[in-house]
């Protein structure tokens, strides 16, 4: 019973926290619902005793991207206000739009039968007295490691892509090159000389 | 009915009772290590610090406490007010949630949950939200700016952090913190604690843990000579009491986090009597101490960095090395033959 009242409050709370993400008047505050969902999600991941994508979904999703998020949102200053003005003149077609892609996804999902084989092929069953983080460690470093890999590499390339796009060495900027004033002595910085009295350099 | 009381109501009572005392015994040790850093800060600039209100000040925190709920609390006409009250109650609850994890002796720990580290590395990592949260809703420059500076930064020094608990991780094999300390026990004492063999990353973990927390010489996020406090420059009474307490049990949470990771836990230095005699949280408690003596310190003696340095610092220094050292060490216990089963 405890675990069943723990899921609805976590369930409707993530539910009715996303629903806050579209309604929201002020974007920073969509974003803290989207948080918010972010939170409730882990929270059932827990209930599910997945505790490792829990912590990870947090970590990640929370910690950083939602960081990021926020960031932009703040920054940008969109006024959604004015983003809604012409809400009415254009909520038939937007309506028409929508109404349709639902009628598609109800065809394709409706005519969608799981094959006889495919519960045998759900791989790997979590083997008893494992903890989920070493279930998990064992699936996707053995039978999953090439495409892991090949995912992580995808990230790789878009975060080099990134930055040779926005990197810009500007000219006429003073830098700190702390490799040459870390090299440098007194021997390269010192001239030492011997002054006579009563004259000038 | 009887399985609902035995099953459920008892553990959950047990459970809170435990809560309580863990939390009246941290903000007592919270108001006193206040005292302790400002009197550490005044012994090393030949100040007397905090010496009036009680023998030997010893009850400023308290009068401190007193002063700021008995103020009255302003908020900006121009500030979002619910996120402007909220934010201090985060950064204050989501401090204190880590404790739930941290073993401070031996099975004396509320919650002795499988992925503990993973638990205290995500709450810390929320730390921010507080923060951004109280800058953005102040509705003032100062405070937007700080909270600018404060992302970018805990959310730089958090990748280095997770680097350093990977290692340690590495060589426990186990994610729970009582395991991590129990891996630290052999017959050397304090010579089998990790951080003799991962001396370099118990230091990028030691300067990682001040920025994360904001702490001298990286706060940057409240530098008072440019940002006037920084995202506290609109608070007052109580919700910055709060934000206060927050940052403090911050800083206690990392000591935690140090004591366990590298310095043995409630492991006792020298593993034979009579120092196997005194109880483990004491031996916890006095390793905590050290290192927030070290916090200190480093306080009154480091000058402020520059913010360009600082994320330098972060991403060309200590992310290359800690990376280096993932790589490092997960070689040598696997063609070493340490790696732990």
């Amino acid at each position: 019973m405890i675990p069943a009242l723990f899921f609805y409050l976590f369930a409707s709370l993530c539910v009715a926290s996303a629903l806050m993400v579209i309604a929201a008047r002020n974007p920073v505050h969509s974003v803290l619902f989207l948080i918010m969902a972010f939170v409730n999600a882990a929270g059932l991941f827990l209930l599910l005793g997945a505790e490792f994508l829990a912590m990870i979904l947090v970590v990640v999703y929370v910690g950083a991207v939602a960081v990021l998020f926020l960031f932009v949102v703040m920054m940008l200053d969109v006024d959604f206000v004015e983003l809604r003005e012409g809400f009415l003149q254009y909520l038939p077609v937007g309506a028409l739009v929508g109404v349709a892609f639902l009628a598609e996804i109800l065809l394709v999902v409706g005519a969608w039968s799981i094959g006889p084989g495919v519960p045998r092929l759900i791989a790997a069953p979590i083997p008893e007295n494992l903890t989920n983080t070493q279930a998990i460690g064992l699936v996707l470093y053995t039978r999953y490691l090439y495409f892991f890999q090949a995912a992580g590499l995808v990230l790789l390339v878009a975060m080099i892509g990134a930055i040779v796009l926005t990197l810009r060495h500007k000219e006429n900027v003073k830098r700190q090159d702390i490799g040459a004033q870390v090299a440098r002595g007194p021997a390269t910085s010192i001239e030492i000389r011997k002054v006579k009295s009563g004259q000038g350099l | 009915m009887a399985e609902f009381w035995t099953g459920f109501l008892f553990p959950l009572i047990i459970m809170v009772a435990q809560s309580l005392l863990l939390l009246v015994i941290l903000l007592l040790a919270i108001a006193y290590i206040l005292y302790a850093d400002r009197k550490i800060w005044a012994a090393v600039q030949m100040r007397r610090g905090p010496n009036v209100v009680g023998p030997w000040g010893l009850l400023q925190s308290f009068a401190d406490l007193l002063k700021f709920v008995l103020k009255e609390p302003v908020i900006p006409a121009g500030a979002n007010k619910g996120v402007f009250l909220l934010a201090p109650l985060v950064a204050c609850v989501l401090s204190l949630a880590a404790w739930a994890v941290i073993p401070v002796a031996e099975n004396w720990v509320i919650a002795d949950i499988n992925v503990g580290i993973l638990y205290i590395f995500a709450i810390s990592s929320l730390g921010v939200y507080g923060i951004i949260m109280g800058g953005w809703a102040s509705n003032s420059k100062y405070p937007f700016l700080s909270a600018l500076r404060s992302a970018a930064q805990m959310v730089s020094y958090e990748v280095s952090i997770g680097f350093v608990i990977i290692t340690v991780l590495l060589c426990v094999g186990s994610l729970n913190l009582s395991a991590i300390v129990d891996a630290q026990n052999g017959k050397y004492g304090l010579l089998n604690w990790y951080w003799l063999p991962l001396f370099p990353m118990f230091v990028i973990f030691f300067i990682s843990a001040l920025a994360e927390t904001n702490r001298p010489p990286f706060d940057l996020v409240e530098a008072e000579s440019e940002l006037v406090a920084g995202f506290m420059v609109e608070y007052g009474s109580t919700p910055y009491m709060l934000f206060m307490l927050g940052e403090y049990v911050a800083i206690a949470t990392m000591c935690a986090m140090g004591t366990i990771l590298f310095l043995g836990g409630w492991l006792p230095p020298v593993p034979y009597p009579p120092f196997t005699w005194i109880p483990g949280v004491f031996w916890f408690t006095g390793k905590c101490l050290f290192l927030f003596f070290m916090f200190a310190m480093v306080k009154a003696i480091v000058p402020r960095y520059r913010y360009d340095q600082l994320m330098r610092l972060g991403w060309k220094v200590f992310l290359p090395i800690s990376l280096a050292m993932v790589a490092i060490v997960a070689g040598v216990l696997q063609y070493g033959g340490l790696a732990p089963k």
